[in-house]
C-alpha cells in the first residue's frame, strides 16, 4: 500500500484513507481483507500519482459521528449515503420522466467530467491549448446528435408543428456532422509541436469516454421511453446485486473470485446472483400493476406534457403458467399467475449478476492502471459518480439490446415518418404490399366490401 | 534530423530510406528536421525501426541509371498509375469485388495502425492482445455487415431459415460476441501490465471507430450507386495530385505549421481544379446506368444487378446561366445533370476539409515519430497513408446522401412495417391511404380493388 500512501494531502486525512481504502474498493464484497496487491505496480517509471482526495464528509455528519471509531464511522457514512441515494432515486421516479431525463443528463456530464479530469492528471495536460474547450465541445456535439435523434423519434408531432424544429430535424445528421467536423478541425489546428503525442492521447481519451458514457446514457433514456419499468428494474437489480454480494461476502466470504479485485469472493458472487434473481422477480410484480411504470412515455402534443397512459401490453397482463412438477409440489399449486415480464426480469437479473460485475472489474482495473483510488470525491464514503455507475453501463446496453431483440418492434411513428419520405411509387408499392398482407391476416375486409 | 537517424542500422540505409520516404505530398524532403524540441517532451519514446527499402527488383533495375531524386519520382509515378489502373479495373469487375476490396483495405489499415500501437508500447508480449484486437475487429465487422445485409438483401434473408434467425436476433448476437471479448479482456488483465493493456484496449477501439465505421459508410455509399463511390474517391485523389502540382510549380506561402510543405497556392489551385474535375467527371459518369443505379441484389438470379430508371438527379436538365457566364460563353442555357451541382459540394468538401484528415494523420505520425504507417506501397508508404483523406470524405458523402438525396431505404421500411403489431400496421395503412389519396396517387377505383 506504500505508494498509495505517498500521495500528498493532509496527514489526518491519510489515516482515514487507510481505512477507507479497504472499504472503498469497488463497494467490495468479501472479508478477504488483504490490501490491494498493487504494491509492485506497473513497471512504467513515469506513472504519475494522482493527488490524494481530501476528506469531504459534510460537517453535520462528521459532528454526529464524532464519537465512533474510525471503522464504524465509515460504515455509518456509507450507510447513510446509500440510503440518501436510494431516496433520491425514488424521489425522481416520482417526479416523472422529464426529471429522470434531466437526472440522467446530469449524471452523464459528471461522469464525463470525472474521467476527463483523470486524463488531465495522468498526462499533466492542464496546459494543453484549447483542450478543455474541445472536450466539452465534443460532449455537446455528441449529446446534440443523440438528443436530436431521440427527439425526432418521440416528439414527431411536436416537431412537425414548429418550423425551425422541422428544419433542424430534417438536416439533423448534417448539422451534427458539421458541428463535429468543426471540433475536429479545431483540434488539428490546435496541434502544437511540443505536445503532439499528449494531444492525440487526450483526443483519444475524450472519444473513448464519449463512446462509453454518452452512448450508454442515451440507451438508458431510450429504455426509459419504453416504459419506466425498463429503467427502474435494471438499476434496482444492479444496486441489489452490489449490496447482497457485499453482504454475502461479508458473512460467508472465503474463496477469492478474481485477482483483480481481491476482496470479491465466490460466495458473495453466487449469493448475490441468487438473491438478485429473487429480488428482481419480486420487484417486477408490484411495479407491473401500475400504468405509470409500464406504459411507454409519450409526449402529448395537446397538453404539451408527458403522458404515461395506455393499454398495457401483453407482457404486463397476468397469465397463468404451469410450473414444472417439482415446483408444483413445492408450491402446492397447479398453476401460478405471473406477469410475463417477471420472466424477462429473471434474464435481466442473471445478466446483472453474472456479467455486470465485469463492468466493475473493468473499472477496478482502470483505477489500478492509473493508480487512483476513486474516480472522484463527489459522494462521501463512496467516491465519484462514476464509481457508483460503473456496473450500470453494461446493464443499460444489455437492456436496450434485449428490448430491441425480444420485446418491442420498431416504433410505429418512426416507420410512418420514413414511409412519408419515400418516393410516391415506392409508397404505392408498399401500400399494395401492406394491403395484401393485412387482407391475408384478416385485418382488412376482402375485396368487394368497402369500409372507407 | 539527428534523433530520427538514431534508429536502427547503418547510416547509409537510413539516408536512402529518408530520401525515399521523405517525399511528402509536395515533393521536397520532409521538413521534420525542425521538430527536434519535441524529443524532450516524450522521454519514454520508443524508436520505431526504419522499414527497409522494398521497391520491387524489377523497378530497381529499370531505374538504376537515374539519380536518386528522379528515381524516387519515377517510382511514385509508376505506383500512382498502377493504383489508378487497379481502381478502374475493380470498378469494371463490379460491386461484389468492390465490397471485397473495401474489406481488404479496411483490414490492412486496421493492421497497420495496431502494429504501430504495438511498436509504440512494446506490447507484443501482452497476453492475448493480438487475439483480442482481431476478435474485436471481427465482432464489429459482423455487426455492420449484418446490418447491411439485412437492409439490402431482405428477400434473400427471409428465404433462408438460418439467415432469418441470425437477422432477427442480430443485435443480440453481436452484443453477446462483443461482451465475450470484453470479458476476455477483463480476465486477461495482468498485474504488471494494467496500464499498457488499457492503452491497447483504447487504441483498438479508437481504430475500430475510425477505420471500420467509415469503411461501412463507404459500402453504404456504394449501394446508393457506384457514382457515389467513384466520384468522391476520385475527387480526393485529384485534389492530392493537383495540390501537389500547384504547390510544386507555384508554391510559396506555407499553409500550416503541421505540414510545412503544403502551401496556400497548392491549396487554392487544388480546390479549383478539383471542382472542375468533379464537374467533368460527373458529366461523363452520369450517362451510364451502371454507375448511377442503386446496387440491388436480384434474388432470382442471385447476383447483383445495376439496372433501373435513373432518378431525376441523373437526367439532363436545362439551367439558365447567370449573366456573367452567358456573356463569357455565349450560351443562354446549359444542359447539366443536377448531380453535377452536388459534385461541386463534394469537391469543395474534398478540397477544403479533406486535407484536415491528412493533417490529422501527419500529426499522428509526428506524435509517434513514424515516417509512414507501413511499407506496403513502395514510394507511398502504407495503405493508411493513401486513405487518410478518404475517411472524412466517406463520412461526409454518407451524411450528405442521407440529408439531401435519398429517403429511407424502402426494403428496410417494409421490414420494419411487417415487424409491427397488426393493429399498428392497420393504423399506418389508413394513414398511408389518406396520404396517397390526398396526393392523388391513388385513384378512387383502385381503393375498391
Amino acid at each position: 500500500m506504500t505508494e498509495l500512501r505517498k500521495r500528498g494531502g493532509g496527514e489526518p486525512a491519510s489515516a482515514e484513507k487507510e481505512a477507507d481504502g479497504e472499504e472503498r474498493l469497488a463497494l467490495g464484497l468479501g472479508l478477504a481483507g488483504e490490501p490491494d496487491g498493487e504494491a509492485e505496480g506497473d513497471s512504467k517509471a513515469d506513472t504519475p500519482e494522482a493527488p490524494a482526495s481530501v476528506d469531504n464528509t459534510p460537517q453535520c455528519l462528521s459532528k454526529a459521528l464524532e464519537g465512533l471509531s474510525s471503522r464504524w464511522r465509515n460504515w455509518w457514512i456509507r450507510g447513510i449515503l446509500s440510503l440518501t441515494m436510494i431516496c433520491l432515486f425514488f424521489l425522481i421516479i416520482y417526479l416523472g420522466p422529464i426529471m429522470l431525463i434531466i437526472g440522467v443528463m446530469v449524471v452523464q456530464i459528471k461522469c464525463f467530467q470525472e474521467i476527463i479530469t483523470i486524463g488531465y492528471r495522468v498526462y499533466h495536460s492542464y496546459e494543453l491549448p484549447w483542450f478543455r474547450t474541445l472536450s466539452w465541445f465534443f460532449l455537446i456535439c455528441a449529446n446534440y446528435f443523440f438528443y436530436g435523434e431521440t427527439v425526432a423519434d418521440y416528439f414527431g408531432v411536436l416537431v412537425q408543428k414548429e418550423e425551425p424544429l422541422q428544419f433542424l430535424v430534417r438536416y439533423h445528421r448534417f448539422i451534427s456532422f458539421t458541428l463535429y467536423l468543426t471540433g475536429f478541425c479545431m483540434f488539428v489546428l490546435s496541434l502544437v509541436k511540443k505536445h503532439y503525442r499528449l494531444q492525440f492521447y487526450m483526443f483519444a481519451w475524450t472519444h473513448v469516454t464519449l463512446l462509453i458514457v454518452v452512448t450508454q446514457s442515451h440507451l438508458v433514456i431510450q429504455n426509459l421511453f419504453e416504459g419506466m419499468i425498463w429503467f427502474i428494474v435494471p438499476i434496482s437489480i444492479v444496486i441489489c446485486n452490489d449490496i447482497t454480494a457485499y453482504l454475502f461476502g461479508f458473512f460467508f466470504g472465503r474463496t477469492p473470485l478474481i485477482k483483480l479485485s481481491p476482496k470479491k469472493t465466490w460466495e458473495g458472487f453466487i449469493g448475490g446472483f441468487v438473491s438478485t434473481v429473487i429480488f428482481g422477480f419480486i420487484l417486477a410484480y408490484p411495479l407491473a400493476h401500475y400504468q405509470y411504470f409500464v406504459c411507454p412515455v409519450e409526449y402529448d402534443s395537446e397538453t404539451n406534457r408527458f403522458a404515461v397512459a395506455c393499454q398495457p401490453s401483453e407482457l404486463f397482463l397476468l397469465h397463468e403458467y404451469r410450473p414444472p412438477k417439482l415446483l408444483q409440489q413445492f408450491l402446492r399449486q397447479e398453476t401460478v399467475t405471473l406477469f410475463p415480464f417477471q420472466i424477462h426480469s429473471v434474464a435481466l437479473s442473471t445478466f446483472a449478476s453474472l456479467i455486470g460485475p465485469f463492468g466493475g472489474f473493468f473499472a477496478s482495473g482502470f483505477k489500478r492502471a492509473f493508480k487512483i483510488k476513486d474516480f472522484a470525491d463527489t459522494i462521501p464514503g463512496h467516491g465519484g459518480i462514476m464509481d457508483r455507475f460503473d456496473c450500470q453501463y453494461l446493464m443499460a446496453t444489455f437492456v436496450h439490446v434485449y428490448i430491441a431483440s425480444f420485446i418491442r418492434g420498431p416504433n410505429p411513428s418512426k416507420v410512418l415518418q420514413q414511409l412519408l419520405l419515400l418516393q410516391p411509387e415506392q409508397q404505392r408499392s408498399i401500400f399494395n404490399l401492406l394491403r395484401s398482407h393485412l387482407r391475408e391476416k384478416g385485418m382488412l375486409p376482402p375485396t368487394g366490401s368497402q369500409a372507407q | 534530423m539527428t534523433e530520427l537517424r538514431h534508429r536502427g542500422p547503418a547510416e547509409t540505409d537510413l539516408q536512402a530510406a529518408d530520401d525515399f520516404r521523405g517525399l511528402d505530398k509536395d515533393g521536397a524532403p520532409d521538413g521534420d528536421a525542425h521538430s527536434d524540441s519535441e524529443a524532450k517532451g516524450d522521454t519514454g519514446l520508443p524508436d520505431v525501426p526504419v522499414p527497409p527499402d522494398d521497391t520491387p527488383q524489377v523497378l530497381n533495375k529499370a531505374l538504376s541509371g537515374l539519380s536518386s531524386r528522379w528515381k524516387n519520382w519515377w517510382v511514385r509515378g509508376i505506383l500512382t498509375l498502377a493504383m489508378i489502373s487497379f481502381f478502374f479495373f475493380i470498378i469494371y469487375l463490379g460491386p461484389m469485388v468492390l465490397m471485397m476490396i473495401v474489406l481488404c483495405v479496411q483490414i490492412k489499415c486496421f493492421q497497420e495502425i495496431i502494429t504501430i500501437g504495438y511498436s509504440v508500447y512494446h506490447s507484443y508480449h501482452l497476453p492475448w492482445f493480438r487475439t483480442l484486437s482481431w476478435y474485436f475487429l471481427l465482432c464489429v465487422n459482423y455487426f455492420f455487415y449484418g446490418e447491411t445485409v439485412t437492409d439490402y438483401f431482405f428477400t434473400l434473408v427471409q428465404r433462408e431459415e438460418p439467415l432469418r434467425i441470425l437477422s432477427k436476433y442480430h443485435r443480440f448476437i453481436s452484443f453477446a460476441l462483443y461482451l465475450t471479448g470484453f470479458c476476455m479482456f477483463v480476465l486477461s488483465l495482468v498485474k504488471k501490465h494494467y496500464r499498457l493493456q488499457f492503452y491497447m484496449f483504447g487504441w483498438t477501439h479508437v481504430t475500430l471507430l475510425i477505420v471500420v465505421t467509415q469503411s461501412h459508410l463507404i459500402i453504404h455509399n456504394l449501394f446508393e450507386g457506384m457514382i457515389w463511390f467513384i466520384v468522391p474517391i476520385s475527387c480526393v485523389i485529384c485534389n492530392d495530385i493537383m495540390a501537389y502540382m500547384f504547390g510544386f510549380f507555384f508554391g510559396r506561402t506555407p499553409l500550416i505549421k503541421l505540414s510545412p510543405k503544403k502551401t496556400w497556392e497548392g491549396f487554392v489551385g487544388g480546390f479549383f481544379s478539383t471542382v472542375v474535375f468533379g464537374i467533368l467527371l460527373s458529366y461523363v459518369m452520369a450517362g451510364y446506368r451502371y454507375f448511377v443505379c442503386p446496387v440491388e441484389f436480384n434474388s432470382d438470379s442471385n447476383s447483383f444487378t445495376v439496372d433501373c430508371q435513373p432518378s431525376e438527379l441523373f437526367q439532363l436538365q436545362e439551367y439558365p446561366l447567370p449573366a456573367v457566364l452567358q456573356s463569357l460563353t455565349g450560351w443562354a442555357t446549359v444542359h447539366m445533370y443536377p448531380f453535377q451541382i452536388h459534385s461541386i459540394a463534394l469537391s469543395a468538401f474534398a478540397s477544403i476539409v479533406g486535407p484536415f484528415g491528412g493533417f490529422f494523420a501527419s500529426g499522428f505520425k509526428r506524435a509517434f515519430k513514424i515516417k509512414d504507417f507501413a511499407n506496403t506501397i513502395p514510394g507511398h508508404g502504407g495503405i493508411m497513408d493513401r486513405f487518410d483523406c478518404q475517411y472524412l470524405m466517406a463520412t461526409f458523402v454518407n451524411v450528405y446522401i442521407a440529408s439531401f438525396i435519398r429517403g429511407p431505404n424502402p426494403s428496410k421500411v417494409i421490414q420494419q412495417l411487417l415487424a409491427l403489431r397488426l393493429d399498428q400496421q392497420l393504423q399506418i395503412f389508413n394513414s398511408l391511404k389518406a396520404h396517397l389519396t390526398e396526393r392523388g396517387l391513388l385513384p378512387a377505383n383502385e381503393v375498391a380493388a
